[in-house]
């Protein structure tokens, strides 16, 4: 390996380790409530492999090529789309906290 | 400075800002009053992320000599319009009971694409035939790796709580052993390739096909309960896969946000296992029941059980003054949290005490019990951790045992039993009991819940949504 090749591995383990840092630093004491959720937004962020996705989409010429990134494109976009809509459809429901009991008698006897 | 140089770096700073969007958005996800914008900065960070590099694409092309022609387009377009199109139906109708399996499937997709950008990498360096130098060697075959692993894994897990796969601890034939030849497959395979140099197509499909098997044989033998801790640990696995396709193609973004997810999702996992009294590596290896099954039959005497109807249950439960509601899956299954709530406020008119004693892993998943009684309008400050309403059981004159059994069994306390160790919701204490279940159908720990035999408890045999409604009715009729 080259001097310019080493420098260049550095940089990017230097980015590497600080955000295993950041990583572990961002996650504090977080109630058992939004474990969950929590997993789930962290779960959405991984989809960001679409971006590589799409770069080796843009550079594929062999057949074998473009079948393997359309698979992945498919695949990353299905984990940020869906990530992301499924963490927000579970924290919508944490906005309404403490409410008055609601006009369930309504419902109770509606349904009765 | 050329128009393509120019792109390039406001594409890189778009990447930065995509990733500060990730951490901020995943520090406000630790609270819950915050949680919702953070996830919209997180997803807002994702967009400029993503916008930018299809500009960059575009740009390239444009400054390029070589046709590319509509192909790679048509790839990215069809592959979004088709992957985001399914993602965003699922997630949309997907029942919040069968949420924690979708986010596994997603898990699985996101690992899966993480492979395959190593593998379509590697095969572009055994077409050019020279060889390759060791940190780039390194990063494509753990990548493949560890993305193979989660994406099977995953998809295993997905299956167990789905029920498409018994939840059961399923051991494999030959357990531990093909799991040891599985790995010493994939360590050897690396190591020849890294000592080589040379690209080796055989040896690398050889190292996929074991991965993708071991992401089998790792899940296969975990139980349904301890899922949630392997679909975060899973998770966290893919976040490190993503971080090597970003060293792998050499793009920062992939590698910050794969690094974040990878660690965050680690001590995420430490969180969850610690919840339930276990440890990461005793899940990973034992799993429930994973033992000899001779330590069940311990269990003290089988003892008979008491069957009960709802107008006994009713005039129990309307005359009490301190009721605790013990939800659990079947609850979650059978749709009841908004029967459960009417009862609740049935018996809150009549000035009854109502609360919920949320186990933390309740339902299939931790904080996964509350998002649904949330979903059904029950009152936030009435439900109550385990630690908090552990102490009131003993003060409460009924305790509603509804389609949850491993968490109530008292078995728990004792060394012997496959759930030894985690930790329960102290049912047995409350002055008297009335479970709600279909049948005597076992929990996911496979083994019988000594609850169910303690001669202070009533066994209402319904459905959950059903036996709710009859007690409802019941309640009313008083």
């Amino acid at each position: 390996m080259s001097y310019d090749e080493i420098n260049g591995l550095l940089t990017a383990l230097t980015v590497f380790t600080l955000a295993i840092l950041v990583g572990i630093a961002v996650i504090s004491k977080v109630p058992a409530t939004l474990h969950t959720p929590l997993m789930s937004g962290a779960n959405s962020i991984h989809g960001i492999v679409l971006v590589g996705a799409m770069l080796i989409a843009a550079s594929a010429t062999e057949p074998i090529s473009q079948v393997l990134s359309f698979v992945a494109v498919a695949f990353a976009t299905m984990n940020v789309v869906g990530g992301y809509v499924v963490t927000d459809r579970m924290l919508q429901m944490f906005r309404k906290k403490p409410v008055a009991p609601k006009p369930a008698t309504d419902d109770a006897e509606a349904a009765s | 400075m050329t128009t393509l140089e120019l792109v390039e770096i406001l594409v890189r700073i778009a990447w930065l800002i995509g990733a500060v969007g990730f951490v901020i958005g995943l520090s406000r996800m630790n609270s819950p009053a915050t949680a919702r914008n953070g996830n919209l900065v997180s997803a807002g960070g994702m967009t400029v992320a993503i916008a930018a590099t299809a500009i960059l694409i575009a740009v390239r092309q444009a400054n390029s000599t070589d046709t590319f022609g509509a192909a790679p387009w048509l790839i990215i377009v069809v592959g979004v319009v088709l992957g985001g199109g399914l993602g965003l139906y699922t997630a949309r109708t997907v029942k919040m009971t069968a949420m924690p399996q979708l986010v596994s499937l997603f898990n699985a997709v996101g690992g899966g694409a993480a492979a395959l950008i190593a593998i379509d990498d590697y095969i572009r360096l055994v077409n050019l035939g020279s060889a390759v130098r060791i940190d780039e060697n390194i990063f494509i075959v753990l990548d493949i790796i560890i993305g193979s692993i989660t994406f099977t894994g995953s998809i295993v897990a997905s299956g167990k709580l789905q029920g498409l796969i018994p939840g059961k601890p399923i051991q494999v034939p030959g357990g531990q052993l093909v799991t040891l030849a599985l790995a010493a497959v994939t360590v050897i395979g690396a190591l020849f390739l890294f000592v080589t140099g040379t690209p080796n197509l055989l040896v690398m499909v050889l190292i996929l096909a074991a991965a993708l098997i071991f992401g089998v044989t790792m899940t296969l033998p975990i139980g349904g309960a301890d899922m949630p801790v392997v679909i975060s640990l899973l998770n966290s696995f893919t976040g490190t896969a993503v971080a090597m396709a970003g060293f792998v193609i050499d793009n920062p973004v992939l590698i910050i946000a794969g690094a974040l997810v990878g660690a965050s999702g680690a001590i995420l996992t430490k969180l969850m296992a610690d919840a339930m009294n276990r440890s990461v590596m005793n899940i990973m290896i034992g799993g429930f029941g994973g033992g000899d099954d001779a330590a069940g039959a311990a269990a003290g005497p089988g003892g008979s059980v008491r069957s009960i109807g709802a107008d006994d249950v009713a005039i129990q439960l309307a005359y009490a003054q301190h009721v605790i509601v013990v939800p659990g899956y079947g609850l979650a299954v059978a749709q009841a949290q908004h029967a459960v709530r009417e009862l609740a406020e049935l018996l809150e008119e009549r000035g009854v005490d109502v609360k919920y004693a949320i186990h933390p892993v309740a339902g299939r998943m931790p904080g996964h019990m509350n998002v649904l009684l949330a979903e059904a309008n029950v009152p936030y400050p009435q439900l109550k951790e385990m630690d908090d309403i552990n102490p009131e059981f003993a003060r409460a004159d009924v305790a509603l045992v509804i389609g949850a059994n491993d968490v109530t069994n008292p078995a728990a306390r004792r060394p012997g039993s496959p759930v030894s160790g985690m930790p329960i919701l102290d049912v047995d204490q409350a002055k008297s009991i009335v479970v709600i279940k279909r049948s005597m159908g076992k929990g996911y720990a496979g083994i019988d819940n000594e609850l169910y035999t303690n001669e202070k408890t009533g066994m209402l045999f319904a459905d959950a949504k059903d036996g709710l409604a009859a007690l409802t009715a019941a309640v009313k009729a008083l």
